[in-house]
């Protein structure tokens, strides 16, 4: 099988975070501030991922921002040729600190929110005020001419709040919206009777992101991401395993999705040791689900094998205890019926929030 | 009709770019979020997109440079420069 080239880079500097949101896509298992990568190193790894074929550089966290050297790292991912991405909450984000990651050259910015009410925002994010810093992030970054994407996680909470959602990033200048349902791995698995959207509340919430689409035309792009849980068919996830993402972990792991390292039983690349070509190409995690090869049943045989790539391995994993079986919410596979019980269990109980103290290892 | 529509000037809208991807030996355009390979009829068009030239000018150029009759340039510099402003790419000022 040939190697494709990847395409997208998603740097995940710090874990550190000023928002403890119940949903968030770090492992159970925080990285702590010691652990981090220097300066020297992620330059080393920009340069190594656009000679590879990366084409953007997505810095995230936790909250990149909590990063001090992160002009620096925007100028070398630029001057590299990679497209830079910041994706942000926009607790640290004023114009004394926004102005030097535009003059280092980035590109776009993703700003989180978690709701348009101060209180649905505070709730999620588990910190008091965390909105109005939130629109003055917004409102520096569309001054200072940037591109700017809103992005909301939506869940029962607050998915009944759409419309506004769209009202508010009309209103911000904000020229993409993401509308993303929960993904429920890690600390959403650990929140998922509180958070698990109904049936009704997903059809309306289609309906609501259509009538966006019509309202904005060209003017706004807009991506909705499903929760697969109500799907037939499972999501290609990063576009299939090894085929187009790669994602560093604050500490250097190299993984093919931000969830791959729960996976038991293998020895994680690390930037520290190998260079992200020979990890690309010839690490046993990534090759482990590349392609077609190590598919169960029904996959193996299956007409859609090559759109779906079997699913998500992290919720084969995380829901069967196998990274390699059919993502159970396929409804070829044998265990669908775990994902309809978890739809029926849903219940209001009170969120576990991100933070290191609620994890117990 | 056709002087007007190519005295327009287009330029790239903020964070969006042509690029060279050299791995993959193929034009590019970067966009917030995605990135779409362009033919390379259209990359000669976007290597002249600077923002001062005007459509007028780049037909020009391109009518000398591939040695063409230019109304046909016109047309596909006109339709294109079109659909992408549609596709948030580009944006056009008179």
């Amino acid at each position: 099988m040939t190697i494709p080239f990847p395409m997208s880079l998603l740097a995940e500097l710090t874990h550190r975070c000023p928002l403890q949101c119940p949903y968030c896509s770090n492992p159970l298992a925080l990285e702590n501030v010691r652990n981090e990568l220097p300066t020297d190193v992620w330059m080393r790894v920009l340069n190594e991922a656009a000679d590879l074929g990366v084409l953007q550089a997505h810095f995230s966290g936790g909250e990149p921002m909590a990063r001090k050297d992160l002009p620096e790292l925007v100028r070398g991912a630029a001057k590299a040729g990679l497209y830079v991405n910041l994706i942000t909450s926009g607790i640290l984000l004023d114009e004394a600190s926004f102005i030097p990651l535009v003059d280092a050259g980035v590109d776009h910015v993703q700003l989180s929110f978690q709701d348009v009410t101060p209180e649905g925002a505070d709730l999620i994010g588990g910190m008091k005020n965390a909105q109005g810093r939130k629109l003055e992030a917004a409102r520096v970054i569309v001054a200072q001419g940037v591109p700017l994407t809103l992005n909301f996680v939506v869940h029962r909470l607050n998915v009944e709040r759409i419309p506004q959602m769209f009202d508010l990033a009309g209103e911000l200048g904000a020229r993409r919206v993401e509308i993303a349902h929960t993904q429920y791995y890690g600390w959403g698995l650990k929140n998922r009777a509180t958070l698990l959207p109904t049936r009704a509340q997903l059809e309306q919430s289609e309906k609501d992101v259509a009538s966006a689409r019509a309202r904005f035309g060209r003017e706004m792009a807009i991506d909705f991401v499903t929760p697969d849980y109500y799907a037939d068919e499972p999501k290609p996830c990063m576009g299939g395993w090894g085929q187009r993402f790669i994602n560093i972990s604050p500490s250097g792991r190299v993984l093919p999705c931000h969830a791959a390292e729960t996976i038991p039983g293998v020895s994680f690349p690390t930037v520290l040791k190998d260079s992200l070509e020979s990890i690309w190409t010839k690490s046993d995690l990534f090759n482990r689900f590349r392609g077609v090869d190590w598919m169960p049943a029904p996959c193996r045989t299956c007409d859609r094998r090559e759109e779906d790539w079997g699913g998500c391995r992290c919720q084969a994993l995380a829901l069967l205890g196998d990274a390699s079986a059919t993502d159970p919410v396929c409804r070829r596979s044998p265990d669908r019926g775990l994902i309809d019980a978890a739809i029926a269990e849903s219940a209001d109980a009170p969120l576990i929030y991100r933070r290191m103290s609620n994890h117990k290892s | 009709m056709s002087a007007d529509l190519e005295a327009r000037i287009p330029g790239f809208l903020r964070g969006v770019r042509l690029q060279r991807d050299r791995v993959r030996d193929q034009w590019i355009v970067q966009a917030p979020e995605r990135a779409f390979i362009v033919d390379t009829i259209a990359a000669s068009i976007l290597q002249r997109v600077d923002g001062d030239a005007t459509l007028a000018a780049i037909i020009d150029a391109l009518a000398t440079a591939y040695d063409a009759p230019r109304d046909v340039i016109a047309r596909d510099v006109i339709d294109m420069v079109e659909d992408l402003t549609a596709r948030q790419v580009l944006v056009c000022k008179s």
